[in-house]
């Protein structure tokens, strides 16, 4: 951000935002997320416009540090929409409609015992989001692209 | 009501937020699957859970929860209490299990 203090000014502008996430790194999930959740808090977005981002990219986060090997999670967020590129290095998704589903996950029982992979993070996103994107490629990767509109925006 | 009323009530360990206890509860939530937390828990809720590893912070958090209860004795690791210390979370233990805290909770929220 590029003034810290003084929020109006802020809202003219475009801030940019980019966080590598570790396949893998538990301890630190969810960090990315929460800087997000902070900068929008800052500068003013609506309660339920915050929360909507919070879910999409924390679950986009999670599925990173939870499926593949490494990756980023990037943002832009201007007064009229956020959007989340979240792109990793990675298994790829074989069928995209069952991944979909609720309730589908491959986590392994280690990771479920951890309360993740009840297979409702892509739901959860798709849900949370206007308009969700899902591009993978079994054995290189997936990137998915989620725009939340800031429908309360005044001016 | 407040958290420091449900504190008391209980019989509960704060074991961090310490500074947080005035805030006010709006409802609670009852899951050890996190993605059904951040999907169904409100601001302000209570979140009562098994859980006891790091991530359960960052999920109160992004939710901007009241407290998160850890039920039936479990110990919150180590890692937990200071991120949630960190991160202003209020953590809170309960000797009982999830379902005598969310029905003595559910009295409270429901008896007015
Ligand atoms: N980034 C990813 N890379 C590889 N596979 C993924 C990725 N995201 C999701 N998947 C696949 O889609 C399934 C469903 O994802 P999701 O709904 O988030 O549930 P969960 O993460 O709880 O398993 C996952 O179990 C996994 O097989
Ligand atoms: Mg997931």
């Amino acid at each position: 951000m590029k003034n810290g203090t003084n929020p109006e000014a802020d809202r003219d502008q475009k801030i940019c935002l980019s966080f590598n996430v570790e396949g893998g790194n538990f301890l630190s999930a969810g960090e990315a997320s929460i800087r997000l959740k902070h900068t929008l808090q800052h500068i003013g977005y609506p309660a339920s416009l915050i929360r909507r981002v919070a879910v999409a990219a924390y679950e986009a986060e999670m599925n990173i540090i939870i499926h593949a090997d490494s990756g980023v999670l990037k943002a832009e967020v201007t007064p009229e929409a956020v959007t989340i590129w979240a792109e990793d290095k990675g298994p790829g998704i074989e069928d995209i409609g069952l991944a979909m589903q609720e309730g589908y996950s491959t986590a392994p029982n280690y990771i479920r015992e951890m309360g993740f992979g009840a297979g409702m993070g892509l739901p959860n996103i798709k849900r949370c989001a206007d308009i969700f994107e899902i591009e993978t490629h079994v054995g290189i990767g997936t990137k998915i692209r989620i725009v939340i509109f800031n429908k309360q925006k005044t001016n | 009501m407040k958290v420091k009323e449900l504190v008391a009530a209980l019989d509960l360990t704060v074991r961090s937020g310490a500074a947080k206890l005035e805030r006010d509860i709006t409802g609670a939530y009852v899951s050890d699957l996190l993605s059904d937390v951040m999907s169904n828990a409100r601001e302000g809720n209570v979140w009562i859970t098994l859980q006891i590893h790091p991530n359960i912070v960052a999920v109160a958090s992004l939710l901007n929860l009241a407290a998160v209860i850890v039920s039936r004795g479990a110990e919150p690791e180590e890692a937990t209490i200071t991120k949630a210390e960190e991160e202003g979370i209020v953590l809170l233990t309960s000797r009982e299990p999830s379902f005598e805290v969310a029905g003595q909770l559910y009295r409270l929220l429901h008896k007015g």
